[in-house]
């Protein structure tokens, strides 16, 4: 009978996810298909819960929906084009045969994927990493397996990540000024800030002590105090709580620094880099979370910013630091 | 090898299939964005659903970390691309 | 018993996402709109949250359910807010044509 419940539960949620995801992509208005998206993200987090994974489900719902949807919803408030009428196509022979070539030809490739896929997991059925991550868990001083992976196990993987993140922002300042386009604050905006962001500050730092034992991280406390930022670009603080020139090159070079300072420790002490004492374990690893949590919130809110804000050559503060 | 293992792997491959195939049209270049994110959440939900490994077991973490990382990378290289769109739009606009 | 009174307030709160749904799609105007989704939804998570307290039974986790509910009730009405008055100075900048 339980069962039943839950094929009928993943068979609805596959089915609306599905029709959310073909929404998006075939609504003729570009906002439109954005908050479509935003709402497939949605959804996407709840099949992440129901596939046991709620340190995924967190940072989806913040940055694949939330912070995602935020940065393109601004982006197609840009790109706005006057909408000109077109004339009725006629219908043209190639780009039906076209069509319809690469629809077989992409159908085809499902299928053959598909079937792979299906094939694949019929061979294999012993429980593979599982084992070995419980049985060096102990060692890491935490207990939530998906941070003793990320922070310990793999923890070269996550700092050359951070570094991906670091040229990410690095190309998008390199670019051009953040957009100029915001409302003068109203009672509104300045009530909604005055408890909005100290909450989710509050909410970020449990999140990030949380993580060694129960779902949560770094990337989750990050991905908060950027909603924080974003919430404050929003309501009126131009840069979105970001600070002045050289503090800023500090803070977005931290993430990546946190690793490297503590593998150049754990070298001169004469271990491999990233080969923590075990007493040492758990502090070690929040020490790097602590700084890789406000580095990677830095680089989110310069990513959604979309360009150099104002104090980055450590320009004048405004006295007056809202919009005008 | 569970049942709800090879449904959830299905829909991630859909998803991968139908996002590629919209980003290779001759749409949008918001709307080919969108259909990027779309394939790459559809190559996580088959990633996890790999780890996947019943109601009562736990899954396999390691697969978690890699959908973790690429979940914020995916972000970022989505506001590189924005961002980049932005100055082509500029510099259209001042060859006018 | 607890859970047969759980499982009311659950239903309770799911007509009401119903008739949030339902306003969404067939009233004819946003303001009124707003109002269907914002009431509907609040009352609807309120019993949602107040079913599962119930059949939690740990403090914690009816501490957190509960500050998720206030959370989505401030959050949901200033952005209602915020929509409103961006639809009423479009309508008024509409009818200065």
């Amino acid at each position: 009978m339980e069962n039943i419940a839950w094929s009928a539960f993943d068979v609805l949620l596959i089915a609306a996810t599905l029709s959310l995801a073909w929404a998006s992509l075939t609504t003729e208005h570009l906002r439109r298909a954005v908050i479509f998206f935003i709402a497939f993200g949605l959804l996407l987090s709840l099949i992440w819960l129901r596939l046991k994974a709620p340190d995924v489900a967190l940072a989806e719902a913040a940055i694949g929906a939330g912070l995602t949807g935020a940065l393109l919803l601004a982006a197609v408030a840009d790109h706005q084009k006057p909408i000109n009428k077109k004339p009725d196509q006629k219908f043209s022979l190639a780009d039906f045969v076209a069509n319809t070539f690469l629809n077989l030809l992409f159908i085809a490739f499902a299928i053959v994927f598909g079937a792979a896929y299906t094939f694949a997991l019929n061979e294999v059925n012993d429980s593979r990493l599982t084992d070995i991550v419980f049985q060096h868990l102990p060692g890491t001083g935490v207990t939530n397996p998906v941070t003793g992976v990320l922070l310990d196990f793999r923890a070269y993987d996550t700092m050359l990540e951070l570094a991906v993140l670091l040229a990410a922002a690095l190309g998008v300042m390199a670019i051009g000024k953040t957009r100029r386009d915001f409302v003068k604050p109203g009672d509104m905006e300045r009530g909604l800030s005055q408890w909005l962001i100290p909450t989710l500050i509050i909410l970020s730092l449990y999140l990030l002590w949380a993580g060694a034992n129960a779902p949560g991280g770094a990337f989750q406390a990050a991905a908060l105090l950027a909603a924080a930022g974003v919430v404050m670009r929003l309501t009126g603080y131009v840069d979105g709580g970001l600070p002045q020139g050289i503090w800023l090159r500090v803070l977005l070079v931290s993430g990546v620094g946190g690793f490297l300072l503590v593998s150049l420790i754990m070298m001169f002490a004469g271990r491999i880099y990233f080969d923590y004492p075990e007493s040492w374990a758990g502090s070690l690893i929040l020490l790097i979370e602590s700084m890789a949590t406000i580095s990677i919130a830095a680089t989110l809110v310069v990513a959604y910013l979309c360009g150099q804000p104002d104090t980055w050559f450590g320009g004048q503060q405004k006295e007056n630091k809202h919009a005008d | 090898m569970l049942i709800d293992q090879i449904l959830y792997g299905l829909c991630g491959i859909v998803l991968f299939t139908f996002g590629l195939r919209i980003a290779f049209s001759p749409v949008h270049f918001l709307r080919r964005l969108l259909a990027i994110n779309v394939a790459g959440a559809g190559l996580f939900l088959l990633l996890l659903s790999v780890a996947y490994r019943g109601f009562d077991q736990a899954p396999d973490a390691v697969p978690h970390a890699l959908v973790l990382t690429g979940i914020v990378v995916a972000f970022s290289a989505t506001a590189l691309a924005v961002a980049l769109a932005r100055q082509l739009q500029n510099r259209d606009k001042e060859n006018e | 018993m607890i859970n047969l009174i759980a499982l009311c307030l659950i239903l309770f709160g799911l007509f009401f996402f119903i008739a949030g749904s339902i306003g969404i799609l067939r009233l004819p105007d946003i303001h009124s709109r707003l109002h269907a989704l914002t009431k509907a939804d609040n009352l609807g998570l309120g019993f949602l949250a107040l079913g599962l307290i119930l059949l939690s039974g740990d403090i914690f986790i009816a501490a957190k359910l509960l500050l998720a509910w206030l959370l989505v009730i401030a959050s949901s009405a200033a952005s209602a807010q915020l929509i409103a008055q961006r639809a009423r100075r479009r309508e008024r900048d509409v009818w200065k044509i």
